[in-house]
């Protein structure tokens, strides 16, 4: 019975847990956790399970997925930032990393500096997407209708500091109008709004969007990243549509505790790169609306650069707007 | 016909070899909490929530809907033969159930309720059938404004329905909803009693609040009764009824069917609710009235089949509109998003094979449970000599995993040790926790409907009268609380409710 398996599991992580620290160079020894700070079935927990898979593959060591949920992520992220530096506990976090510290007054770590990053995963892109009898034939219509009626048109998203909420912030200031926020608890049941015509526009991953878009039920008029996503050819981006350099993505990285020995992280970036090459991940990534990123973002390096401009990149949209997780 | 079709539907999906393994495996569990004191449907299903993510959505929701109806089945077993119910939705039938075991009938009275809850099954599966669509159709021109108006209605339908004071359902339900105040605002993002504990910060969860007031809280109720268990089970000789107990029962299971159905869709119904109401129906009207208490076959066979009726058409708000009308409901809710399924209209078009392999399995875990509970049951009498000291802390122990391995967080655990505690309270006050859970539930639903609609009518309050659907649901509330006003009817509901 899966209950009695799945028991088994959390007894013996338990035990693992509190066997002795090894050595750098027979790492890894024991079983790893990737601790995913959302609750399961979510679209960073589906992301992290997959990778985690092909890892444990490439490892020779089981890497069991935890997740800690709560507090926007921020819980789960600290619990990384303070595990001992050993390689066994790391932490696969999305955009929310980068966004916590303007959102959040009193984090209790220090997303640059209690983290040594490993690698970018993936990069899913948005979509901007209206109900599906919106009056508009394409973006330059979108644009026109929306500013001659910003008080009227509403634009819902998955709730702060959601990657909707920070896309609807970018396109807000983008086109400097500002329409009417319509926060729910979640991406779905906001999508399920739109498609009942509730509320008219809303940016949303194409994890969610890719399906609804193409059974006809919702309406997309660009795609947020700089080229064109494979998965949607004919949708141009609102870089191309008239928007330059709009440009966001639900980016996912890997991260370990602070002072990880670095023989750790190369192994593990090893690790992380053979996973992104496995054609299993890659068609499970594919049917998610997204793809592993370039070989060469997969390194410590990258991802540290990326993320501090990814920090001082939000920072100022989110104090401009105001809010505050806390 | 599309009927046919989607019958069909229901079958391929449902009578797959996974899917009947875990109907099975559903109904088994389902029968054994009915039987066991102190264990019911919900803490059973909030236990079992994390494991069913490995399970593929169709059999987890097929084996969590077996435990939920199957406990009804169960737990007029133990009511009947040594009147000590199993779930709440029992209560009634021990009280003519037992006597009948008392006069050597209790083969015949565990024969009646299986029939009866078997007969109520099959009606409810049809109903579901029939009315799930044109709900779902309705359902999509639901706006903020009308889902918020049906939270009202649900809520003061809860009121007026719970059994006993009503005072102490007001302040259950107030209090559900304060609870459920804690978190995060959707809207502004401003942390309310939270006292800076960042565990708070996303509310409580459900499955602690739940696991808590009906796990724990039901087995500390239980460890303070001297166990007394009677040894002598009485023997079941013959089963099938007589022709003379046909006649009798045929009236009380059609009335309790329809009854059952109709509360169950009620928000605050479910199958408790069904149960009592159908018997005090049936004690008014029957001709053998006086013969209530004393071991009428009518007095088992209206509850047996109105609490499974019930415990079926709950499936009806949550599978179309996405509300849940009780804790169970709200469970199973909570195992679609661990599933990645978004509940709520869209379900029934875009994942068919779920939908539809649901409502059809329910049929057939109500075929498995009349095999299960006529000629084995035996077998199921026999478990009742487990002894407590081993059974409860065994509970105590998947409780503290199963609440556990949600966040990976002791927070969880502590905080279900709590809810233990103010559920002991509940039962030394006799409040009953299901109202609390309901406002726990809806309560936060209805906030975020009520801002969500003010919010896109930019502000006008009037948005709730102007829309057509939302009016008439208002409209009704306020009937609801007129009538509860009035003394006349006030006193219906208390002669009603006193059984």
């Amino acid at each position: 019975m899966d209950m009695i398996r799945y028991m088994a599991a959390l007894v013996a992580a338990g035990f693992l847990l509190v066997s002795t620290v090894g050595h750098a160079q027979d790492y890894p020894a024991r079983t790893i956790s990737v601790i995913v700070p959302f609750a399961a079935g979510g679209p960073t927990d589906t992301v992290t399970r997959l990778v985690a898979q092909s890892m444990a593959r490439s490892l020779k060591q089981t890497v069991i997925v935890e997740n800690v949920g709560g507090a926007g992520g921020t819980l789960g992220a600290a619990r990384v930032a303070k595990a001992a530096a050993d390689g066994y506990t790391l932490l696969l976090h999305h955009i929310g990393q980068a966004t916590a510290p303007a959102l959040y007054r009193k984090l209790p770590y220090d997303v640059l500096t209690d983290f040594e990053p490993i690698g970018l995963v993936t990069e899913v892109p948005m979509t901007l997407v209206t109900r599906k009898d919106f009056p508009a034939r394409d973006f330059q219509e979108l644009l026109s209708h929306v500013r001659r009626n910003a008080q009227k048109v509403s634009y819902g998203n998955a709730g702060l500091g959601s990657a909707s909420h920070l896309c609807g912030m970018l396109f807000m200031s983008a086109i400097q109008t500002d329409l009417v926020t319509v926060p729910y608890k979640g991406t779905g049941p906001a999508m399920n709004d739109l498609l009942g015509g509730q509320i008219d526009l809303m940016c949303d991953q194409t994890t969610n969007t890719t399906g609804p878009i193409r059974s006809g039920k919702i309406k997309v008029y660009g795609v947020t990243t700089h080229s064109r996503v494979p998965s949607l050819p004919e949708v141009r981006t609102l870089s191309e549509s008239g928007l330059p350099g709009f440009e966001v993505s639900v980016w996912h990285a890997l991260y370990a505790p602070k002072g990880t020995p670095r023989p750790v992280i190369d192994r593990l970036v090893t690790a992380l790169r053979e996973a992104l090459r496995d054609p299993l991940v890659k068609s499970r990534f594919a049917e998610l609306g997204t793809e592993p990123v370039a070989e060469a973002k997969v390194s410590p390096d990258t991802l540290r650069t990326f993320l501090k401009s990814e920090v001082d990149r939000w920072g100022p949209i989110i104090r401009k707007a105001g809010v505050y997780a806390d | 016909m599309e009927l046919v079709e989607h019958i069909g539907i229901g079958l391929t999906s449902a009578l797959t070899f996974q899917n009947l393994l875990y109907c099975f495996i559903g109904v088994v569990l389902g029968t054994m909490v009915g039987i066991l004191p102190g264990l019911g449907p919900v803490a059973t299903i909030a236990m079992l929530l994390p494991a069913t993510f490995a399970l593929p959505p169709v059999a987890a929701l097929i084996m969590l809907a077996g435990i939920y109806y199957g406990a009804q089945y169960g737990g007029s077993t133990t009511a009947i033969l040594i009147n000590l119910p199993g779930e709440s939705s029992s209560v009634v039938t021990a009280l003519d159930g037992y006597q009948m075991a008392r006069q050597g009938r209790a083969g015949v009275a565990l024969a009646t309720s299986a029939i009866g809850s078997f007969f109520a099954g099959t009606v409810a599966t049809f109903l579901i059938m029939l009315f799930a669509p044109p709900l779902a159709e309705l359902a999509l021109k639901f706006g903020p404004a009308e889902y918020f108006s049906l939270m009202v209605l649900g809520l003061i339908a809860s009121v007026v329905l719970a059994h006993g004071s009503l005072l102490k359902a007001i302040g259950i339900i107030i209090l559900g909803l304060l609870i459920g105040l804690i978190g995060t605002d959707v809207t502004s993002g401003q942390q309310r009693f939270t006292f800076g504990v960042p565990e708070l910060s996303d509310g409580l969860g459900f499955v602690t609040v739940a696991m808590g007031m009906f796990g724990i809280g039901e087995i500390l109720a239980n460890i303070e009764h001297e166990q007394t268990r009677t040894a002598v089970v009485a023997k079941i000789t013959k089963l099938m009824p007589s022709k003379e107990d046909w006649k009798r029962i045929i009236g009380p299971i059609l009335r309790g069917t329809t009854f059952g159905s109709i509360l169950g869709i009620l928000p605050g119904g479910g199958s408790l609710l069904s149960s009592f109401a159908s018997y005090a129906i049936e004690k008014k009207i029957s001709k053998n009235s006086s013969e209530f208490g004393k071991g009428a076959i009518e007095g088992v066979a209206a509850p047996e089949s109105a609490n499974n009726a019930g415990a079926q058409t709950s499936f009806i708000p949550m599978l179309t509109l996405g509300i849940p009308s009780n804790p169970v409901m709200a469970l199973m809710v909570g195992a679609m998003i661990i599933q990645g399924i978004q509940p709520g209209p869209q379900v029934m078009s875009e994942q068919p094979a779920l939908f539809w392999g649901i409502v059809v399995s329910m049929w057939i875990g109500n075929l498995f449970l009349l095999v299960l509970n006529l000629p084995l049951i035996g077998m199921w009498v026999r478990m009742l000599t487990v002894p407590y000291h081993l059974l409860f802390p065994a509970v105590l122990v998947f409780c503290g995993i199963g609440v556990f391995s949600l966040n990976n967080s002791e927070f969880d655990i502590y905080g279900m040790a709590l809810f233990g505690i103010i559920g002991y309270v509940f039962t030394k006050l006799e409040c009953e926790p299901a109202p609390m859970m309901l406002g726990f539930i809806l309560g936060q639903m209805m906030e975020e409907y009520l801002r969500r609609a003010m919010t896109l009518s930019r502000g006008d309050p009037m948005v709730f009268l102007t829309r057509p659907i939302s009016a008439g649901m208002l409209i009704v509330a306020a009937i609801a609380i007129l009538a509860v006003a009035l003394p006349a009817l006030r006193k219906t509901r208390e002669v009603a409710f006193q059984e």
